[in-house]
């Protein structure tokens, strides 16, 4: 049974925006009465992927679907896509700009901490192409 | 201990969230770089930054937290103020250093996220 399906667009440029969509995903989260910890979870892998979709891919779209006892969620770029995800993989790896590193990311931690507070996780992406980034949060 | 205490611990001015003042927190960290924050999830309540911009509100968003202390006297603008308001995240803000916001805070009992 499917509760409900969200769908954002990101925008590539406007980085005081980050994190705008990630903010009504939890809060719709919270609404539909999930606990603490797995709405905690979903709203932070999703900030890091909002981020990293505008500060790397130039923008996208996220989807998410919301069911009782999993919640899934797609973020899609039509970015530069990752050459090397093992390497992106890697706590510390990063390529931000200085300028994205005075506002307090690039520190290469993101695709863990994705990783770190979701159930499954799948990237494909294509060099030149662009980056999905799948993702589950299992409830209970 | 409460937010206000935590006010008047560090001579902090209030920037918004007044109505949460008498809130309860016992948890803190201190950083400039978000992702880490992001990354080392237990229950801190308060956030203390250096840095200043609408990611810094976003991040404590995301982490339950319910107050940011901006030190070395930074100021948000108006945008972070109102993020902040809609969040009911209390912004405070402190002439101190982070070494010694987070050393004060610590002597007088607000714990790190570990719990130490
Ligand atoms: N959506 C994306 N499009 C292109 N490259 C990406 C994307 N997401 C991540 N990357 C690449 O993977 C690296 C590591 O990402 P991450 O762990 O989030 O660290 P950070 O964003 O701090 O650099 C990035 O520096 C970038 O090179
Ligand atoms: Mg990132």
């Amino acid at each position: 049974m499917e509760l409900l399906s969200l769908h954002y667009e990101v925008s590539g440029t406007d980085f005081t925006c980050a994190g705008e969509a990630s903010g009504k995903i939890k809060k719709n989260l919270k609404e539909l009465g999930f606990p603490t910890n797995i709405v905690r979870n979903v709203a932070i892998a999703v900030y890091e992927g909002e981020i990293n979709m505008v500060i790397h891919g130039g923008g996208g779209v996220i989807d998410v679907e919301i069911s009782p006892d999993c919640i899934s969620i797609v973020l899609a770029d039509q970015g530069p896509g990752i050459p090397d995800v093992s390497l992106a993989m890697q706590e510390g790896y990063s390529t931000a700009p200085d300028n994205v590193r005075q506002l307090g990311f690039g520190a290469g931690m993101g695709l863990p901490n994705i990783k770190k507070y979701t159930d499954e996780m799948i990237i494909e992406t294509e060099v030149g192409k662009g980056t999905t980034i799948k993702l589950k949060v299992f409830v209970n | 201990m409460k937010i206000s205490e935590i006010k008047n611990i560090l001579g902090a001015e209030l920037i918004c969230g007044e109505e949460f003042l008498e809130n309860e927190v016992s948890t803190a960290c201190g950083s400039d770089m978000m992702s880490d924050v992001l990354a080392y999830v237990k229950e801190q309540a308060v956030l203390l930054s250096g840095l200043v911009n609408p990611q810094v509100v976003r991040t404590a968003e995301m982490m339950d937290m319910k107050c940011i202390v901006f030190v070395r006297g930074k100021r948000p603008d108006i945008d972070m103020i109102d993020l902040a308001e809609q969040r009911e995240i209390v912004l405070l803000g402190t002439k101190l250093e982070m070494f010694t916001a987070c050393g004060l805070l610590y002597k007088n009992g607000l714990k790190g996220g570990s719990g130490i």
